[in-house]
């Protein structure tokens, strides 16, 4: 479980830094997607990787999964929503202003 | 008064969160309520921010407990006099930038004042968080209040330049994050404090890791600072904000300064051998780097707006090499430089949309145009700021530079050090009296005539010129005061013992 994970993150991190460096802006918004996915899934897997065990103590497990990770991927798939909704809206404005769906303004 | 002063820690956030909620509420209320109603806001945070610097100013450290959780279970808030003066210091840039907004530059867009409070909000928080998740948060309020400021007003070049500042910015919070979760996958911790004294306790085999994040984590905030090659956003951005947002904006690199700090001195340069070492000889170097890079940007502009905002870059390099040469005395020397520069950059964009406004259709452009009927005041304030921000006696600039290369002396960089700093601000001092003879003394016969500048736009930057004179001849005391928070920073023991004090969980094996 622990390669397939750690496979998915490096492979969304390619695949958003790639379409990051496109040089139009909605290739450009799909990297910081797939870039903040990644970071999700990292962050989730910090707290180790368990099946089956609680985010609380309790009496009848013995194991227990880190409940902080899940609490701070929670705050960051938040943060990270809002900034997606953000820079598609940015996107869109910028192309309305500059004719165009160039990063930088230029029809090429 | 006994309230206030318990929580006096948490009200630098406070007052700004809810003047801005008010703000938020009072969408369609007359335009002058809701400038009375910010600008009380900013008086308020002043207020507050200046009891909290009195407060720790012999030297206590002020822990709050969230929900009086005990660290480092809870969130805390520390204060310390480097949390208090950068407070302080936002707060004052923040009043004046208001006098400047409220005579008319916030209705040229909607909710100028909402981002505005937001937007302070999140620096104070980042300056007084005590931990490193709270940091990243504090980071994201006040970057999306800073997108919406930067974008206020519109046009194609805002829009041009946000989307590049925006994006950049989601990248970095990406490795932000990649850090932090590296860092609490090995420590299991994110409160500083903890951090601090897990690292040192780190087995050999899990180092790597600790250094990998630590990197990613300078990283991070080296992009906020603007060290090159990490620099390309800001020259395009702070041009193209408006001038309430951009002279806001001069205390944004200072955050990503600010973070490095805190972060080196108290987590990694305790603990994490290898990474002790190289981050104060990278920041030196690239800071360096930085300072030639900005020097020749200041050299080819050719718009005022551009010049500023290459000389915020400059003394953003300059600040960087200030901290990477090490030791209490580099320490006090950036911190009086970030003071001076912080108050600098700000005047220099509130005057700069002063000339550009009377000039016409000239703008800010460095060519010659009409006659300035005020050329005399405006001429003057012009000669006060570029004084001080190239570095020439008698105003602040000097002495920052002056303690800087003297703390440089002893390095082993030395000759680098003050060759670049020498040289360039040879250059950027040719580059800025051309900027001024320039915009004051060459006319064009058929450019049309000038404006008379409003006073009331003139009245905030001759406040920061009285503010940087301040700086030089109450320099005895200021120098004392970052002296003695240099020697703060550099015992990161008491720190930590006032934050985990003798907190169960703390002393572990």
């Amino acid at each position: 479980m622990e390669a397939l994970i750690a496979i998915a993150v490096g492979l969304m991190t390619t695949c958003g830094v790639y379409l990051l460096l496109r040089a139009r802006t909605f290739p450009v918004v799909l990297g910081l997607t797939l870039l903040s996915y990644a970071v999700n899934l990292f962050l989730f897997a910090m707290g180790r990787l368990t099946i089956g065990s609680p985010a609380i103590i309790a009496p009848a497990h013995t194991a227990m999964a880190d409940p902080l990770p899940q609490a701070l991927v929670l705050t960051a798939i938040v943060i990270g929503f809002g900034m997606t909704a953000f820079v598609v809206v940015l996107a869109l404005r910028a192309r309305a202003d500059l004719g165009n769906d160039h990063v930088d303004g230029r029809d090429v | 008064m006994s309230v206030l002063s318990d929580h006096i820690v948490i009200a630098p956030l406070l007052v700004p969160l809810l003047a801005g909620i008010l703000l938020v509420l009072m969408r369609g209320s007359a335009t002058l309520l809701r400038r009375n109603l910010s600008m009380l806001g900013v008086q308020a945070l002043f207020a507050v921010s200046l009891m909290l610097l009195l407060q720790v100013l012999d030297g206590q450290l002020l822990v709050y407990q969230l929900g009086a959780w005990p660290a480092p279970f809870g969130i805390v808030l520390v204060a310390d006099r480097l949390s208090a003066m950068m407070v302080l210091l936002t707060s004052v840039l923040a009043f004046l930038v208001m006098l400047h907004a409220i005579h008319g530059s916030d209705r040229k867009g909607r909710q100028f004042h909402v981002l505005f409070q937001f937007q302070l909000f999140g620096l104070n928080g980042a300056f007084l968080t005590g931990d490193l998740f709270n940091l990243f948060v504090f980071f994201e309020v006040l970057l999306i209040a800073s997108y919406g400021l930067l974008l206020h007003g519109g046009g194609a070049g805002r829009s041009r330049a946000g989307l590049h500042y925006v994006v950049i910015n989601l990248v970095g919070s990406a490795l932000f994050l990649f850090a932090v979760g590296t860092l609490y996958g090995v420590l299991g911790t994110l409160n500083m404090a903890d951090l601090s004294l897990r690292i040192v306790a780190l087995p050999e085999n899990d180092r790597e890791l600790v250094r990998a994040g630590g990197l990613l984590l300078m990283l991070v905030f080296a992009l906020k600072a603007a060290l090159a090659p990490l620099h390309l956003w800001l020259p395009s951005a702070y041009a193209s904000a408006g001038p309430a947002a951009a002279a806001l904006f001069a205390i944004m690199t200072k955050v990503g300064a600010y973070a490095i700090v805190r972060v080196y001195t108290l987590v990694l340069a305790p603990g994490a051998e290898g990474l002790a070492e190289l981050v104060p000889s990278l920041l030196l170097g690239l800071g360096l780097v930085t300072i030639v890079v900005g020097t020749v940007g200041v050299l080819a502009s050719r718009g005022l707006a551009l010049m500023v905002a290459y000389l915020v870059l400059v003394s953003s390099g300059t600040l960087l090499s200030a901290f990477g040469i090490g030791g209490v005395e580099a320490m006090t020397a950036g911190l009086y430089y970030l003071l001076h520069s912080t108050l600098v950059a700000a005047a220099l964009f509130l005057l700069t949309d002063n000339v550009a406004d009377t000039r016409g259709r000239f703008r800010d452009r460095l060519e010659p145009g009409p006659l300035l009927p005020a050329a005399n005041l405006l001429g003057g304030l012009f000669l006060v700021l570029a004084v001080a921000v190239v570095g020439l006696p008698p105003l602040s600039g000097f002495i920052g530079k002056v303690l800087i290369l003297q703390a440089g002396l002893t390095n082993a960089w030395m000759p680098w050090i003050l060759a670049v700093v020498l040289i360039t601000s040879l250059l950027t001092l040719t580059a800025v009296v051309r900027a001024g003879s320039t915009l004051f003394f060459k006319t064009e016969s058929k450019a049309g005539a000038a404006k008379l500048p409003d006073m009331a736009f003139l009245v905030p930057v001759i406040v920061f010129a009285v503010l940087i004179m301040g700086l030089v001849i109450y320099a005895g005391p200021i120098y004392d005061f970052v002296r003695a928070t240099a020697e703060q920073l550099a015992d990161p023991a008491s720190y930590i013992e006032a934050v985990l004090g003798d907190a169960p969980g703390s002393r572990r094996p």
